[in-house]
């Protein structure tokens, strides 16, 4: 059964393609569900074209080579006595002209594209297009979407609508979408095919990504960067809303869902895998940047604040008082300096003032 | 996030007790039983046939870099059964994990096996065949009689095996590490992989690491000082230029490795933050130093093998190399090259759209001196007469799967590209598209080719083909599919999917893999059936092949000393000059030669290295510390050894030539 259906879809034709496909994996590629190739997202679908053009470029050297190897071992073989010997003939400047320059021309043709698509696709630059033909009006400001790779789910925070959810991502088609993303504790991957290409997810750091979608539907999303024993089920569903579709899912959302406060947050923190989608209607202030700096709870020293306090030449001799005992023995016994130290309740450490107003660096 | 708490340690046996050993987990203890028993019976029959002596004064202190070669060429066979085990397991379990069904595999072990097999595949697999190739054939090439510090070459073998025997421990005593083949922390780090998996990935690889190192230095001084008179940098032949190179890398790239993982080592053990996420640490900067490391790597596991194809095309077409100096050029080209490029494996990260193409255009040309060299070998086809024996069906299958790899590696290069098919399934493809097409075809090409020379009988010819289609065709079987997963946008490492439509291309690639394990069994069948017909497979000659190194010019197996009186050269293919010149073999005149004696102190050194390591990886601290004084103590007892040369006799030498000459004539 299955196996059958997986046939016809291979066989179901796609559309007309703009580029038709490399000669080598044609016969393969002819229907099945490349979304890599031919994504509904417009810097996905760029991406994808990308590809084909750049094979293309590289199929004009490969195909000869692979030719020349099969032709030439056939035509020279020990046993057909016609073909030219020349046991000595090891050099030819023209040939070693050819050999060094074809090459030489297709990576500086490909050099100029890559150079061009890198940053014209670079997924930190803002969209200026909604696809091919449309630029993006001048009105429309980009959905704002925070996330945050947690173990093993993904947390979604909408700052504009001021709701959350967890394991959905929704957003209104022909509207761009600026992703900001950080994790919690390892690194993963944010990765919707049919959006835009993957961006690292880091705790401690903030990545960004810029994407649009022209068609409705419902697309998959996951982690592309292995990331523990979760890994494989830590994915979502990438809603894309036509109409007023989008405006109806966040009701929906604010009906439905709990608040996310900085506890539900620490809950929701800990490890877990094949997480039900959840909704959150409203969340606490600054949740994010907490997150972000790695001080949701409170009796953590923001990495922005600690950061300010080192440029500004940190705590001298007071922060020797910082060390604090192993909660172990371990091999190398006195006290240490740990992230445990940067504790608001630490107070010769951490004077209040410092606290408040960091020392501008 | 909630500081790790450390386990209560023992003092006597650390983290070290019974529930370390896996009895609950029956494909662990089923294997676990099969070691045991299979070691017993190698051990029983050991002394059946009272081969210990023999194994321990001719093998395991013997400092002959012939010898040494075979061993790394023997462990790297021994780790590749092992890392293909893996690698089925995963594509069994791959295949059947779909929707309800959850595979046989748990992520805690499958996580432990794809970790297990890029470790093993690379660091003992693809490391000892390459050194092994260079440690056989480097000093013969160059009319060498053993390599510039044979004791250091008995050393570096032993501690690449104790590494290797520590990952084969961690299978039956803990657990190996389940991070990825490179460990990227925070995930490597304490908070995250609490456990000894990553401890055993940790001491494994930096006690190969010293060995491999000291390897590359041996290497490179022994090619820089140790030529026969008369072979200048430009007529050395092919592979020993390869060699270099690729030594070049290690000594330059290998303390990379050393440093990121000591770093690593810090933060496990005395609670630095280097690379943890908090007190200004850093994780990105292990990504960017650990593929500092990790790109020149690939290239050094490659060049040697560009080598291997060169001499094989040559000797296979009779027919000099095309473009010997365009070659040298090209191989010197990508060793530089190949330290610019370490930023294409994380595009993804963020870098920025300069850096990013920046990184992915030196990237690119890389792949032209890898072109010159793919027409180079074509070239040399043209207009020659190509026997298509073994070894040149592997380069030929080579030429045709290695371009399409390299292909797709350009392809990987274009960042935007990358964005969209980084960590996928076909990433997966490409780098064993071009490993397995390139390294392991190369590996086994160099096999065939000199098995005879340093056996002195043939591979049979019949079991060898078998092998080559199988690989050949299990290889595009196995991963034909994951590139067209790739682009439907599948990533790696999952042990379960929920798309039970993505079934039947996993279910290929499973057919795939076993083509490729029938390709092994025959290759091991091979190897029976040649030892069998022996006799009728004999070479007597020295140069079954019509070979055009200095190798080829002595007797197969080479005698210990390689070469009676050191070769004079002339030209680039020294031996086929001399045969075109008929130069004739001295047969009279001969000189007592200096040779440097066998010795115990390299496995003892590497077995006490072993024993720091398994202490360290258990928190055993009295042991480790005992150890590390034995380990200390030991080397410098080992300085004030003075008998650590000999001579072997004017008259040994006459008779052992004699003997050859006898040989040769009643052959012609």
């Amino acid at each position: 059964m299955r196996l059958a259906h997986a046939a016809s879809r291979v066989l179901k034709l796609t559309k007309p393609s703009r580029l038709a496909l490399p000669l080598g994996l044609l016969p393969l590629l002819a229907g099945c569900s490349t979304v890599v190739l031919d994504a509904p997202g417009d810097v996905a679908r760029q991406q994808g074209d990308l590809i084909v053009l750049a094979t293309w470029l590289m199929l004009i050297v490969i195909v000869p080579v692979i030719a020349l190897t099969l032709f030439f071992a056939w035509r020279y073989r020990a046993s057909n006595a016609q073909a030219n010997y020349q046991p000595d003939w090891d050099h030819s400047t023209q040939l070693e002209l050819v050999i060094w320059a074809v090459p030489l021309l297709i990576i500086i043709a490909l050099g100029a594209v890559t150079w061009i698509t890198t940053h014209t696709l670079d997924p930190y630059r803002p969209l200026r297009r909604l696809d091919a033909e449309r630029p993006v009006p001048a009105d429309v400001k980009p959905l704002e979407v925070q996330v945050v790779a947690l173990d093993w789910k993904w947390l979604f925070l909408y700052p504009e609508q001021g709701i959350a959810t967890v394991n959905e991502l929704a957003a209104p088609i022909d509207r761009p979408i600026r992703f900001t993303l950080t994790g919690t504790s390892v690194m993963n991957a944010f990765y919707v095919p049919a959006l835009a290409g993957m961006i690292y997810t880091m705790p401690g750091m903030e990545t960004k990504l810029h994407a649009v979608i022209a068609t409705p539907g419902e697309y998959e999303g996951f982690s592309s960067n292995y990331s523990g024993a979760g890994f494989s089920h830590m994915r979502f569903r990438f809603h894309a809303f036509d109409g007023d579709g989008f405006e109806q899912w966040t009701d929906r959302v604010k009906r439905e869902g709990a608040t996310l406060d900085r506890d539900r947050y620490m809950v929701l923190e800990q490890p877990s895998s094949r997480d039900p989608v959840r909704h959150f209607a409203s969340v606490a202030p600054g949740l994010y940047d907490a997150i972000l700096n790695r001080c949701v709870g409170i009796d953590h020293l923001c990495m922005n604040e600690m950061m300010a306090i080192d440029s500004a030449g940190g705590f001298g001799l007071d922060g020797l008082e910082a060390l604090v005992p192993r909660s172990a023995p371990g091999p190398f016994g006195g006290p240490y300096v740990s992230a445990e130290v940067c504790r608001v309740d630490t107070p010769s450490a951490f004077p209040a003032s410092f606290i408040a107003t960091p020392a501008a660096p | 996030m909630t500081p790790h708490v450390y386990p209560p340690a023992d003092p006597v046996f650390g983290k070290l007790s019974w529930g370390a050993i896996p009895l609950h987990d029956p494909i662990l203890l089923s294997t676990f039983v099969g070691v045991v028993i299979g070691g017993l019976a190698v051990l029983a029959l050991l002394t059946r046939y009272r081969l210990w002596t023999p194994l321990w004064r001719d093998w395991i202190t013997s400092i002959d870099h012939k010898k040494i070669g075979i061993m790394y060429m023997v462990l790297g066979l021994v780790m590749l059964l092992r890392g293909f085990a893996d690698a089925i397991m995963m594509r069994a379990q791959q295949a059947m994990a779909f929707g309800e069904n959850v595979g046989y595999l748990p992520p805690h072990h499958y996580d432990q096996i794809f970790t297990a097999h890029g470790v093993i595949m690379i660091f003992f697999v693809a490391m000892p065949f390459i050194t092994g190739l260079m440690n056989y054939l480097v000093p013969l090439m160059i009319g060498a009689r053993d390599v510039a510090f044979p004791f250091l070459n008995n050393f570096s073998f032993w501690m690449t095996t104790v590494g290797a025997v520590l990952v084969m421990a961690s299978l039956f005593v803990g657990e190996f590490a389940k991070t990825g083949w490179l460990a990227y922390p925070p995930l490597s780090g304490l908070d995250y992989s609490p456990d000894v998996g990553m401890d055993y990935y940790i001491w494994a690889l930096q006690i190969a690491g010293v060995g491999t190192t000291l390897s590359g230095i041996n290497l490179i001084v022994t090619i820089v000082k140790m030529r026969a008179p008369g072979m200048d940098l430009m007529k050395m032949p092919i592979f020993v230029w390869t060699s270099l190179c690729s030594n070049v890398l290690i000594v330059v790239s290998f303390p990379v490795l050393t440093a990121v993982l000591a770093m690593l080592t810090l933060d496990r053990y005395v609670d630095t933050n280097f690379f943890t996420s908090s007190l200004g640490g850093n994780p990105m900067m292990y990504v960017n130093l650990i593929w500092i490391w990790g790109h020149p790597e690939v290239y050094i596991l490659i060049l040697p093998l560009f080598g291997v194809y060169s001499e094989v095309v040559s000797t296979y077409c009779s027919k000099r190399l095309f473009g010997y100096s365009s070659m040298v050029y090209a191989t010197v080209c990508i060793t530089i090259l190949s330290y610019l490029v370490w930023l294409h494996h994380f595009f993804t990260m963020g870098s920025g759209a300069s850096v990013n193409s920046f990184f992915g255009i030196t990237t690119m040309i890389i792949s032209i001196p890898t072109g010159a060299k793919i027409f180079n070998w074509l070239f040399t086809m043209y207009r020659g007469r190509i026997r298509f024996d073994v070894p040149m069906l592997w380069t030929l299958g080579f030429m045709v799967t290695f371009t399409v790899g390299g292909m797709t590696g350009v392809l990987l290069a274009v960042p935007p590209a990358d964005f969209v098919l980084h960590n996928s399934l076909f990433l997966v493809a490409h780098f064993h598209n071009v490993i397995i097409g390139g390294v392991v075809f190369g590996i086994f090409a160099g096999m065939a080719y000199w098995f005879p020379k340093a056996f002195g009988f043939r591979m049979d010819e019949f079991w060898g083909k078998v092998s080559f289609w199988f690989w050949l065709a299990g290889y595009w079987f196995a991963f034909t599919p994951l590139y067209v997963l790739g682009l439907m946008g599948v990533t790696r490492r999952m042990s379960h999917f929920d798309d039970t439509t993505l079934q039947p291309w996993f279910v290929v690639a499973a057919f795939g893999a076993v083509l490729i394990a029938i390709g092994i069994a025959a290759f091991l069948w091979c190897i029976v059936v040649s030892i069998r017909r022996r006799e009728s497979l004999r070479d007597v000659t020295g140069d079954p092949w019509g070979g055009r190194t200095l190798e080829w010019s002595t007797s197969s197996p080479p005698p210990d000393y390689n070469f009676a009186f050191t070769p004079v050269v002339h030209d680039t293919d020294a031996w086929w000059d001399m045969k075109r010149r008929g130069a004739e073999r001295p047969l009279s005149g001969f000189q007592p030669i200096h040779m440097p004696k066998n010795t115990a102190a390299g496995v003892v050194l590497a077995a006490i290295s072993g024993v720091v390591g398994f202490a360290l990886i258990w928190h055993i601290w009295w042991l480790a510390a005992l150890s590390f004084t034995a380990l200390v103590v030991a080397a410098i007892v080992h300085t004030f050894n003075y008998h650590r040369d000999y001579h072997i006799p004017a008259a040994e030498v006459e008779a052992t030539e004699a003997a050859r000459t006898r040989l040769l004539s009643l052959h012609v």
